[in-house]
Formats: structure tokens, C-alpha cells, sequence
């Protein structure tokens, strides 16, 4: 079996976001996804701090300290992108103004409830930042995850352990093994890796999964 | 004449009293006023709660307030980074209080305080620990948390060019939380790179009106600190 590789769970987002969409990649895994974003589609990225038409890193020579991501990484920003503040900023992520965001992930529930900020350990320091407003306030919310923890557990789970971010908010899972939507209630396989059966991916996880294939 | 330009910064952080709360501008350290947080260390004003969306960077600015024990509570939405390591120790000794917000929540919070608003209702952080044991409300099918405004006695930020009527620019990213935190605070101090003519500035262009800035000071160098 072949798991996806990191750049190729990013690739498969990339693919999937539409001509024209307004987008919120989180910090971490999910900025993979602007790597790979295909270069005949205008696609607008949002970053939280103030910043829509973001593109790509700058050369070294010209990196600018007032112009970094919500990673605080150098970027630049394309023509036609603007600034704004923080107020306006967060009514984008909350009032429904972006398309999509993808976000990475401790756990998903059945029901979508997604865990990403806090491990809720006794001494971990929490920090929330931003992922609770892109959690609840986008249009779709795209979770990329590995399906497994390091030690085996699976991260789509029956009913998170871990302190939420949001509640039923995760629309579709891009993993390592399989992509899935959550849909009324039900977690719809679309696509699973080469080599990967149904069956073996069912036995990875204590909720019930049903295959439906995009294509 | 109005002119609520001041000459140096000993003055523009003048009267920041003990115990008093401060908004810091500020993204890491895009838009974080270094110099007025280096001023507001000599000047010597302890017990304050500072309000700023992470707990400091590196050394400088808002790491070395902190460092110099004059915060007693600090509200912000990050303050776990890479380099954060002043907050975390002075966090896990329970040196410092920590009021943790959603990143949107402290805006808008921030917002009704500058607007005038009571209080607001709003969708995220509902059902975490974040919104445990606060009102909530169910309108028109969606779940809303009460929140409150968050006021501040003084605000700290940083702006790229200023007239002496406070009016205010800002540049790229480092605008962040500036024209927000502008409008909650009772006084409104900005560091700027530039002190312009009344006129200069295209009014179409001008973020800040200077009704929400009480001084300003201007900045002789562009800062090595803000390269970090």
C-alpha cells in the first residue's frame, strides 16, 4: 500500500479549489497546499493578519518584516492583493467571507468536530490564535491530517478527546489513506490510496465509514 | 493649533500609571511600537495587563517588558511560538496571568470597546473551554457566546506616517491591530517612521482618523530589532 506523501495530500487539495476561491491556509501542513495551487486558476489567499492576494515567499534580498503570514514567515503579496486590519480581517474569517480553509488537526469526530489547538496537557502552554474563528466562519473547512497517530491511533474518531475548536465544522478530511467527507451525519470515502481496500481502511477505525467514490 | 506630535519618547509615554491596562499593536513583531515598549520600560510602570495578540518575540519589545516583571496578566490569542521562551518560563513559575482569546474574539472585542458597545455575541469559540461558562444564545438557528469589550487605559502601536493632527498610515501587514487598538483605548500613543504636513496625507488614504490618537512620536531609524 502507498500512503500519500505530505506533498501529495497538499497536491490534492491544491486540486481541488476552484477558480476564483477566496482561501485560508492554516499554519503548518496546510501551507503546503499554495505550492501546488495550479497556476491557470486566480485563487485569492487570505492571511489573518491582514492580508488578501498573499503570494509566495520573497528572495532573500527582499524580504520586508511588515509582510509575513499568520506563520510569521516572509511572504509577498500579489497585484491586485491589499491590507487590512485585524477587525476587518477576522469579519472575513467569521462572517462567512472565505471559500475554504484548510486546517490541520489533532482529531475529527464523526460528526465533524474538529480539535487543533490544545492538547489540553497539564503543562502545555495553549495558544488559539485564529483557528477557532477559521474553524466556525468559513464555507467549507478542508482538514489535513496523517489518519494515524505516530503510535497507531486513529485521529478520526468517534468523539474527540481533546479540547474542541469548533463544533460539526469539518466538511471534508484529506489524509495519508483516504479522503472523506462528512456529510449528514455520514463519513463518505471518495478516494482511498493505491493499493488500499475499503475494508483495510475500515479496520483502522472505531466509526463506520461508508465508500462512495467521486469518480 | 492642535498638535499632539510630542518630542521624545520619555514624553510620549508619560503618565502610563501602575496597574494600568495597555494595548500593544502588533502581529510577532510586524507593527509591534519596540521603541514606545522600550520607553514604557524606563519609564518604570509595573502591575499592568497588557493586551496584544502573542506574549512576545525573542528578547525585545514585549518579551523584555515581561522579562522586566512589570506585567501581572496578559490577554492574547498566541502566545505559544518558537520564541516565546520569556512568557513560558514566567507562565509555568505563575509569574504571569494568562486570559487566553480567540484571535477574532480579541478583535472584536476590541472593536465594541471603541465603538461603545455593552457587549457582543459571537459564534466563535462556542462549545470550548474558551466559552466555558459564559452566556450564550441561539439566534436565528446558529449558537452565539457573549462576550465582552476589552477597554484599555493606553494604547501602544505603531503607524508609518502622521500628521499633528493624529491622523494615520500604516504600512503592509504591520497595520494589524493598530487602527482597532487606536479606537479602545482612553490614550492612543503612536510611534511613527514619518511626521507629515496637515494636508499631506490623502484623506482618502488615511486609516486612523486622528479623533482616536491622543500623541505621537516619531521614530529616527527604521529599527534592526524589527528585522527579527
Amino acid at each position: 500500500m502507498n500512503k500519500w506523501n505530505r506533498d501529495q495530500i497538499a497536491q490534492k487539495v491544491a486540486l481541488d479549489i476552484p477558480e476564483g476561491a477566496y482561501v485560508n491556509l492554516g499554519i503548518g501542513l496546510p501551507t503546503r497546499v499554495a505550492n501546488f495551487l495550479p497556476p491557470d486558476r486566480e485563487i485569492i489567499l487570505h492571511s489573518e493578519n491582514g492580508i488578501l492576494g498573499m503570494g509566495p515567499a520573497p528572495l532573500p534580498a527582499d524580504i520586508d518584516p511588515d509582510l509575513i503570514n499568520a506563520g510569521k514567515e516572509p511572504v509577498t503579496l500579489q497585484p491586485g492583493g491589499c491590507y487590512f486590519h485585524h477587525g476587518d480581517s477576522f469579519a472575513m474569517m467569521r462572517g462567512g467571507h472565505l471559500d475554504i480553509c484548510v486546517l490541520g488537526a489533532f482529531q475529527v469526530s464523526r460528526r465533524g468536530d474538529l480539535a487543533n489547538w490544545h492538547t489540553g496537557a497539564p503543562d502545555a502552554i495553549p495558544a488559539v490564535g485564529g483557528a477557532m474563528d477559521l474553524a466556525i466562519g468559513a464555507k467549507k473547512v478542508y482538514v489535513m491530517m496523517d489518519f494515524l497517530t505516530k503510535t497507531g491511533d486513529c485521529k478520526l474518531v468517534d468523539t474527540c478527546e481533546y479540547p474542541l475548536t469548533g463544533i460539526g465544522c469539518v466538511d471534508r478530511l484529506y489524509t495519508d489513506l483516504a479522503i472523506i467527507d462528512i456529510h449528514q451525519g455520514q463519513l463518505l470515502v471518495r478516494e482511498l490510496a493505491d493499493g488500499l481496500t475499503f475494508d483495510d481502511l475500515q479496520r483502522l477505525t472505531g466509526v463506520t465509514l461508508t465508500y462512495q467514490p467521486a469518480h | 493649533m492642535i498638535n499632539k506630535t510630542v518630542a521624545t519618547l520619555e514624553e510620549s509615554v508619560a503618565g502610563i500609571f501602575d496597574g494600568a491596562t495597555v494595548m500593544i499593536g502588533g502581529f510577532g513583531t510586524a507593527g509591534q511600537p519596540a521603541e514606545l515598549i522600550d520607553a514604557l520600560i524606563h519609564q518604570g510602570a509595573r502591575d499592568l495587563t497588557i493586551v496584544n495578540n502573542n506574549a512576545g518575540n525573542g528578547d525585545i519589545g514585549l518579551a523584555a517588558l515581561l522579562k522586566a516583571g512589570r506585567v501581572r496578566k496578559i490577554i492574547c490569542s498566541f502566545p505559544r511560538q518558537s520564541d516565546s521562551h520569556v512568557f513560558d518560563s514566567l507562565y509555568r513559575a505563575g509569574q504571569i496571568e494568562l486570559e487566553l482569546v480567540p484571535q477574532g474574539n480579541l478583535a472584536v472585542r476590541i472593536q465594541a470597546a471603541g465603538a461603545g458597545l455593552g457587549a457582543i455575541f459571537t459564534p466563535t469559540g462556542f462549545g470550548t473551554l474558551l466559552a466555558e461558562g459564559k452566556e450564550t444564545r441561539h439566534i436565528d438557528g446558529k449558537d452565539y457566546v457573549l462576550e465582552y469589550p476589552i477597554k484599555a487605559d493606553f494604547a501602544l502601536i505603531k503607524a508609518h506616517k502622521g500628521d499633528r493632527w493624529g491622523n494615520l498610515t500604516y504600512r503592509k501587514a504591520a497595520r494589524n491591530f493598530g487602527p482597532i487598538m487606536a479606537m479602545a483605548a482612553d490614550c492612543t500613543i503612536a510611534q511613527v517612521n514619518q511626521i507629515v504636513s496637515l494636508g499631506e496625507l490623502d484623506p482618502e488614504s488615511v486609516v486612523t482618523p486622528g479623533i482616536f490618537v491622543q500623541r505621537l512620536v516619531r521614530i529616527q531609524h527604521q529599527p534592526a530589532a524589527s528585522a527579527a
